[in-house]
C-alpha cells in the first residue's frame, strides 16, 4: 500500500517550505515519527517527520524546490496494520445516481426570472416558443439572448416587421425596426383616429383566462340535435298564468330543460364528471352550472343538488340566481361546485352555438331558440315548434356516441311532454 | 517588472511613504525591532529609527488612541493591530473617535491615521488569530475600509490610504502575505479607494468578493471553465466606499450573483450587497442573489478537519457557481 506523503503546515501564515535536504533516499525504511528531509520557510527550518512505518518508494520534490502546503513530497509504501489504516483513509468514490436523460424536467420552464421578462418584452420575444436550458426545464438570460441573436421565438408583432426589414440593407435594420414597431400598442393592434381602449376589467381578465384555458386544455368536440318542442310549447302556454299565480314564480322553459338534462346525466354519469390528468372523477352530486349573462359579464352560478328539485324548485332556482346575478350579489358559493352546464342561448335568438365547456367539467349543452317550422311527420308537412340543442365534449372524457345517446334521451324527455302533462 | 509577495508590497508601501513624507511613522507591537510578527515592517526601524517606528505596549486601545491624537496633530500615523481579532478593545477608540471627528468638529478637525490588521484564517491560527471582523465597522459611517487581494492592490492602496485625510482600515489577509506574489511596478502610483477591479471577465455567473476569496474564486472560475462555464469575478478591493457602479456592471454582465465572504454569513458584507442588488438592479437579475460565506460559528476552530470545514476553499466556491450556473 503505497501512500503520498504532502508538505506539511509548518506554522501559521506559512504556505510553502523549500526542500533544504532529502535525509532519505527511494528504497530507506523509515519509521513513524522520523525525520525524512529538511525544509527551509519564511520562518522556520524544520524536519518533515514521516507519518508511517514504511519503506521510501519515491521522492516527488528536489532538492531546491518550493513547495505548496498540501502538496506531494514523496511516496512511502506502508507496512503491516498501518497498511489497513491508511487504505481506509482514501476516499471511496461514491456513485451519484444520474437522473435518467430521458426524464424531462419542465417543471420552471414557465417561471421567468426578471431579467428574462425585461429581455423578452424590450426584443418582442414570446417565450412560449423557447426551449429552456436551465434547472427544470427553465428559460436563462441567455437562453433569451441567443433567441435574439438568431431571432428566434419573435412575436407576430415582430415577425412581421422583420420580414419587411429583410428586403432592407443591414445597416438600416435596427431604425427601421424601431420605426415600424412604434405605432403599435403591445399586443400589436394598431389604433386609428377614434379608436376606444377598453381597459381589461378583473371579470373580464377571468371570463377571458378561463375561456384560454378551457379551449387549450379540453379538445372540444361538438354535436347537435334538433327537437320536436311542441308538446312543451303548449303545456307551458296553458300552464304559466296559473303557475305564476298559485308560486309566484313565473314558469320558463328552463326547468324543463335542466329536469331533462338531470334526468338524463343519471343514466349517463360519465357526463357529469371531471377530467383529472391521471384520472376521471364521476362526480355524485348533480350540480347545473347555469350561463347567465349581464351587459358586460358572464357569470355560472350553480343549482346545487338539481336532481333533488322538482319543476316548481328548480323554476325558483333559475330566477333566483337569475335576479342574484342581474343585481351583482352572487356569492362564492352560489358560483362555487357545478358538475354540468346548461346554456340558454335562445333567450337571445341563437339557433345554433358552439359553447365553450366550463372547464373542467365533461361538457356544456345550449338550448337554442324554439321556432316554428315545417317538418315531415309520417310523409306529412307539419308545423312544428322545434329546437336545437347544442352541446360541446371533453373529448379526453367522452366520446361521440355515448354524448349522442346522452343527447338523444334529452331529446326524448323534452319531446315527450304533452299538452296535459303533470308535473 | 519585479514580481514580489503581498506582504513585501505593505513593506515596500511604508518604507517608500515614510521616506516620501516625514509626518508617516508607525507604531504597534513588536512593529519595531523584532519587525512585526508577521515581518511587514521590517527595516523600517533600522533606517527609521525608535522615533518613527514605535513598539508599543499590548494595548490597543492606546496604539488607536495615540495615534488619532497624533493624526488630529497633522501626524500621519499608521498603527499596526498585531491580529485583527485584537482590535475590539480599540473599538471604542475608532467607531466613537477616529470615525467622528470630523463630523463632531464640522470639519475642523481630522484624523488622516491608518490601522492595518491581518485578519482571516486557513493558517492553523485557531480562535484569537483567524477571524475576519470586516463586518464590524462596515456599518460605521466615517471609516474607510479596505481590503486588498494582490500585491499591486495592496501596495497601491496603502499609499492611498496613507495619504487620505480620513481614518482608513487597512484589513491584509494573512494568508496572502507568503502565498500570494504578483508584478509591482518600481515606480510610486496609488489605487483610487472606493474602486473595484474586475478580475476575471465571465459570462455565466459573477461573483463578488475580496481578500483570499478573489484568488479561490479565479481558481475556481480556471477549473469551471473546462466545464464549459464562463465566470465574472469582481474584487471589491474597498468596502467602504464601496463601489456601487462597478457592482451593478458585473450583475449586468451575467444576472446571477454569488457573493463570497470567508467572514460568517449573518450581518456580512454580503448581504448589504446584496440589497444593493435588489434595490438597483433587480431587471437584470436572472437567479435568486446568492451568498457563500463563513459559517454563523463563534469562531476559527483549532481542529485541522473543522478548519477545513470552516474555510472556504475553491471547490466550495466551484460548486456554488456551478449551482447557479444550472438555475
Amino acid at each position: 500500500m503505497v501512500t503520498d506523503i504532502l508538505m506539511p503546515q509548518l506554522g501559521e501564515s506559512v504556505t510553502e517550505g523549500t526542500i533544504s535536504t532529502w535525509l532519505k533516499k527511494p528504497g530507506d525504511p523509515v519509521t513513524k515519527y522520523e525525520p525524512i528531509c529538511e525544509v527551509t520557510t519564511d520562518k522556520v527550518n524544520a524536519e518533515v517527520p514521516s507519518t508511517f512505518d514504511g519503506t521510501i518508494t519515491e521522492l516527488i520534490a528536489k532538492e531546491g524546490e518550493t513547495v505548496e502546503v498540501g502538496q506531494l513530497i514523496c511516496r512511502i509504501e506502508v507496512s503491516g496494520e498501518e497498511a489497513e489504516e491508511a487504505k481506509a483513509e482514501t476516499p471511496v468514490p461514491s456513485e451519484v445516481p444520474k437522473p435518467a436523460a430521458n426524464e424531462k424536467d419542465d417543471s420552471q420552464k414557465n417561471r421567468y426570472s426578471p431579467a428574462v421578462l425585461r429581455l423578452a418584452q424590450e426584443n418582442d420575444i414570446d417565450l412560449t416558443q423557447l426551449t429552456g436550458s436551465g434547472k427544470g426545464g427553465r428559460i436563462t438570460r441567455k437562453d433569451v439572448l441567443r433567441a435574439i441573436e438568431e431571432g428566434v421565438g419573435q412575436s407576430k408583432a415582430a415577425q412581421v416587421t422583420s420580414a419587411v426589414i429583410q428586403e432592407k440593407p443591414a445597416e438600416a435594420e435596427k431604425d427601421v425596426k424601431k420605426e415600424a414597431v412604434k405605432p403599435a400598442t403591445d399586443s400589436g393592434n394598431v389604433l386609428e383616429n377614434g379608436d376606444i381602449e377598453i381597459p381589461v376589467s378583473g371579470v373580464r381578465r377571468m371570463i377571458a383566462n378561463r375561456m384560454v384555458e378551457s379551449k387549450h386544455e379540453a379538445p372540444h368536440a361538438w354535436t347537435m340535435m334538433e327537437v320536436d318542442v311542441t308538446g312543451l310549447v303548449e303545456l307551458r302556454h296553458r300552464m304559466k298564468k296559473d303557475f305564476q299565480e298559485r308560486e309566484g314564480v313565473k314558469l320558463t322553459f328552463m326547468p324543463f330543460f335542466i329536469k331533462a338534462v338531470v334526468d338524463s346525466l343519471k343514466e349517463f354519469p360519465y357526463l357529469n364528471s371531471v377530467w383529472a390528468d391521471d384520472k376521471i372523477i364521476l362526480k355524485k352530486r348533480i350540480n347545473i352550472s347555469m350561463a347567465a349573462a349581464t351587459d358586460d359579464a358572464l357569470y355560472v352560478p350553480v343549482i346545487h343538488d338539481a336532481d333533488e328539485k322538482n319543476i316548481l324548485g328548480l323554476a325558483k332556482s333559475v330566477q333566483n340566481l337569475a335576479e342574484k346575478t342581474r343585481a351583482g350579489k352572487l356569492e362564492v358559493s352560489d358560483m362555487e361546485g357545478g358538475t354540468f352546464t346548461v346554456n340558454n342561448t335562445g333567450s337571445f335568438g341563437s339557433i345554433q352555438s358552439q359553447p365553450i365547456i366550463n372547464s373542467p367539467q365533461a361538457a356544456i349543452l345550449s338550448f337554442e331558440s324554439i321556432v316554428k317550422r315545417p317538418v315531415v311527420i309520417n310523409d306529412m308537412i307539419a308545423v312544428r315548434d322545434m329546437m336545437n340543442i347544442c352541446m360541446s365534449l371533453d373529448h379526453r372524457i367522452l366520446d361521440g356516441l355515448m354524448a349522442g345517446k346522452f343527447l338523444k334521451r334529452v331529446k326524448e324527455r323534452l319531446e315527450s311532454y304533452g299538452p296535459d302533462t303533470k308535473f | 517588472m519585479p514580481v514580489i509577495s503581498y506582504i513585501d508590497a505593505v513593506t515596500q508601501a511604508l518604507m517608500e511613504e515614510m521616506r516620501r513624507d516625514s509626518c508617516v511613522f508607525v507604531l504597534g507591537e513588536d512593529v519595531g525591532v523584532r519587525g512585526g510578527v508577521f515581518r511587514a515592517t521590517v527595516g523600517l526601524y533600522e533606517e527609521f529609527g525608535p522615533d518613527r517606528v514605535l513598539d508599543t505596549p499590548l494595548t490597543e486601545s492606546a496604539i488607536v488612541g495615540v495615534g488619532i491624537g497624533a493624526a488630529a496633530y497633522g501626524m500621519r500615523p499608521v498603527a499596526e493591530i498585531q491580529f485583527a481579532d485584537f482590535i475590539l478593545p480599540a473599538f471604542n477608540q475608532i467607531v466613537s473617535e477616529a470615525a467622528r471627528i470630523r463630523y463632531r468638529s464640522n470639519g475642523d478637525w481630522n484624523v488622516p491615521m491608518v490601522i492595518r490588521a491581518p485578519y482571516g484564517g486557513g493558517v492553523h491560527g485557531a480562535l484569537y488569530h483567524s477571524q475576519s471582523v470586516e463586518k464590524l465597522f462596515t456599518g460605521v459611517p466615517g471609516l474607510k475600509i479596505v481590503m486588498p487581494s494582490t500585491p499591486y492592490d495592496v501596495k497601491g492602496l496603502l499609499k492611498a490610504a496613507i495619504r487620505d485625510e480620513d481614518p482608513v482600515l487597512f484589513f491584509e489577509h494573512k494568508r496572502c502575505y507568503r502565498l500570494i506574489k504578483g508584478e509591482v511596478p518600481v515606480e510610486d502610483y496609488t489605487l483610487p479607494i472606493g474602486k473595484a477591479d474586475v478580475k476575471r471577465e465571465g459570462s455565466d455567473v459573477t461573483v463578488i468578493t475580496y481578500g483570499l476569496m478573489v484568488h479561490y474564486a479565479l481558481q475556481a472560475a480556471e477549473k469551471l471553465e473546462k466545464e464549459g462555464i464562463s465566470t465574472h469575478v469582481l474584487d471589491l478591493r474597498t468596502l467602504i466606499p464601496l463601489d456601487k457602479e462597478a457592482v451593478l456592471e458585473a450583475v449586468k454582465k451575467t444576472g446571477k450573483v454569488l457573493i463570497v465572504h470567508e467572514d460568517n454569513k449573518t450581518g456580512g458584507f454580503g448581504g448589504e450587497v446584496a440589497a444593493l442588488i435588489s434595490e438597483e438592479a433587480f431587471l437584470e437579475l436572472d437567479a435568486p442573489v446568492q451568498r457563500l460565506c463563513g459559517p454563523d460559528v463563534p469562531a476559527m476552530p483549532y481542529s485541522p478537519p473543522l478548519e477545513k470545514e470552516f474555510m472556504l476553499n475553491p471547490d466550495k466556491i466551484a460548486d456554488a457557481i456551478r449551482e447557479l450556473a444550472e438555475f
